[in-house]
């Protein structure tokens, strides 16, 4: 059974470290700032050269937009995880009635609080300077929050495992993810612009379906339902096989002697 | 839960906190620990000693529940740790050098941090206790990572005794402290042990430290339990006038310990 105190130790851990830590708030929103500004500015001035009618706040500054928030719910997991590592905790943290499922929880839920703070920063920079609105989505971005949430937190927990796996060093493998994934997941542009081979990956990528139906509804057509439907199905599949992997992971942790002796990165 | 005699015939009867069971941790070809078994009772503190790479330090991770054995059973209070793990761990608390508290929260935080985990009740009048007993109250809001050694040692302490633990594991407690500081910490933590019925699996390389706190000791040498009695009279009993002597021969000669001994 789930005990909520144990996640709230985990959230309440989180909450100390952020609290009067700059280095740690500023990260939460500051790059995604710089996006949100970067990108509208381009989108302002491809609105001004491009002669048709195609507004692209929503279509690049949306996409922008709704892609940090990806990574940060990503990035909200990894960093909770890797305070730990950082700290060199594993030993006192393991050592206590933590399950794994609890600790993956407090990741999550940490994670919700500050990706939903970028997020927030993100819609206020957006509209507020670049008339950004999501109006034109209506309740659909209710599907698309959520499924970008779900991916983001199994693209996570899946990070984690890997740097559990392969030591403190791996930590430069977290941090590009979403970049290499980008491509992939057709942010910028519609999927039928990829090789085959590439849109067979993007298939996989729950994010995919949800830029596509943004795309859809800018150009006036209805976002595909199924599309939608699999995409977060998908997202939920993933979050499953990446906690059944982590959990997978500590096991052999555990029986290799790794979770004892962590910084000295064996991967035996 | 299980009560037996132990020890020398007529010894009062003591009840079982641990009890590890034919232990063996292998990684590869290597033998970390091979077959031991021994038990700690309520109000006893054991001592495990040995040379550096003896298997003290992979039996504490494997008491933890972070070290899974190769082969063999550790019950504490009579719960098997792998079957009831959480259960188990919630009477199990530990310190050691090696495991310092994150460094980044102050002291408060992380006991407030392990105290939530550990599911503690009144957890902010048991802070309060624990950082007077310790004397650490005026670093309540002092980050861990900037206190002193012997200031971290009382940190990690305090952090082990938030759960009223029935089992202490203690990993060279009073390594990094002045004498007068080790002291000081020995006679709280005998003081605990005795107050509070627990079982206090401790290892040092102290031997005279060993010899005052601890009611029986465990010599392993290459993961085997070698020897095992009362500190005060082990040393006759093979022949060496102090424990430390017996610890050097431990150390150099394990093979014809293991012969005298048989």
């Amino acid at each position: 059974m789930m005990r909520l105190r144990h996640i709230a130790a985990i959230l309440l851990r989180q909450y100390y470290l952020f609290r009067g830590s700059p280095a740690r708030v500023l990260p939460l929103f500051v790059w995604a700032a710089v996006d949100i500004v970067l990108w509208g500015f381009i989108t302002r001035y491809l609105n001004a050269i491009t002669p048709s009618e195609l507004n692209f706040v929503p279509a690049l500054l949306g996409a922008v937009l709704l892609w940090d928030f990806f990574t940060r719910v990503m990035y909200g997991v990894t960093t909770t995880f890797l305070e730990d590592v950082w700290s060199r905790n594993f030993l006192n943290l393991f050592a206590t009635p933590l399950s794994i499922t609890e600790y993956l929880g407090g990741m999550v839920v940490s994670s919700i609080a500050t990706s939903f703070i970028g997020l927030i920063v993100m819609l206020v920079l957006a509209i507020a300077a670049f008339n950004l609105s999501f109006f034109i989505y209506g309740l659909l971005l209710v599907p698309f929050v959520l499924v970008l949430f779900l991916s983001g937190i199994g693209l996570g927990v899946l990070a984690c495992a890997l740097v559990l796996r392969y030591g403190p060093a791996a930590e430069w493998f977290v941090w590009p993810i979403p970049a290499a994934l980008s491509p992939f997941a057709a942010v910028f542009y519609p999927l039928a612009t990829l090789p085959p081979w590439m849109q067979y990956v993007a298939h996989l990528l729950p994010p995919s379906y949800i830029f596509e139906s943004m795309r859809a509804i800018l150009a006036g057509r209805p976002p595909s339902g199924m599309g939608l439907l699999w995409g977060l199905s998908l997202a939920l599949l993933y979050i499953l096989l990446a906690g059944w992997y982590f959990t997978r992971i500590y096991r052999h942790a555990v029986r290799t002697g790794l979770i004892a002796r962590y910084s000295a990165e064996t991967a035996s | 839960m299980t009560t037996e005699r132990s020890g020398a015939p007529g010894a009062p009867a003591v009840e079982k906190v641990l009890a590890a069971n034919d232990l063996c941790k292998c990684y590869g070809r290597t033998v970390a620990v091979d077959g031991v078994s021994f038990e700690v009772g309520r109000n006893e503190i054991v001592g495990l000693l040995g040379p550096n790479g003896a298997g003290k330090t992979t039996i504490i991770n494997m008491v933890l529940g972070i070290l899974e054995p190769t082969a063999g059973t550790i019950h504490i209070e009579g719960m098997d740790i792998a079957r009831h793990r959480r259960r188990a761990l919630a009477r199990t608390n530990f310190t050691a050098v090696y495991a310092p508290l994150p460094g980044n929260l102050t002291v408060y935080q992380n006991l407030r941090f392990f105290g939530l985990l550990y599911g503690v009740d009144g957890l902010a009048r048991k802070i309060d206790e624990l950082l007077e007993h310790f004397e650490i109250a005026r670093f309540r809001h002092s980050k861990c990572g900037v206190l002193s050694s012997g200031e971290q040692t009382r940190a990690g302490l305090a952090k082990a005794l938030l759960n009223q633990p029935h089992l202490l594991l203690l990993d060279e407690p009073t390594a990094s402290l002045d004498p007068a500081s080790a002291r000081d910490i020995r006679a709280k933590i005998c003081a605990f042990a005795a107050q509070e019925a627990v079982g206090v699996l401790w290892t040092s390389h102290n031997m005279a430290e060993v010899e005052k706190v601890c009611d029986r000791v465990l010599f392993l040498s290459h993961g085997k339990i070698l020897l095992e009695g009362n500190p005060k009279t082990l040393p006759g009993e093979y022949g060496k006038e102090t424990l430390e002597d017996l610890f050097v021969a431990v150390a150099r000669e394990p093979l014809t310990l293991e012969n005298n001994g048989t």
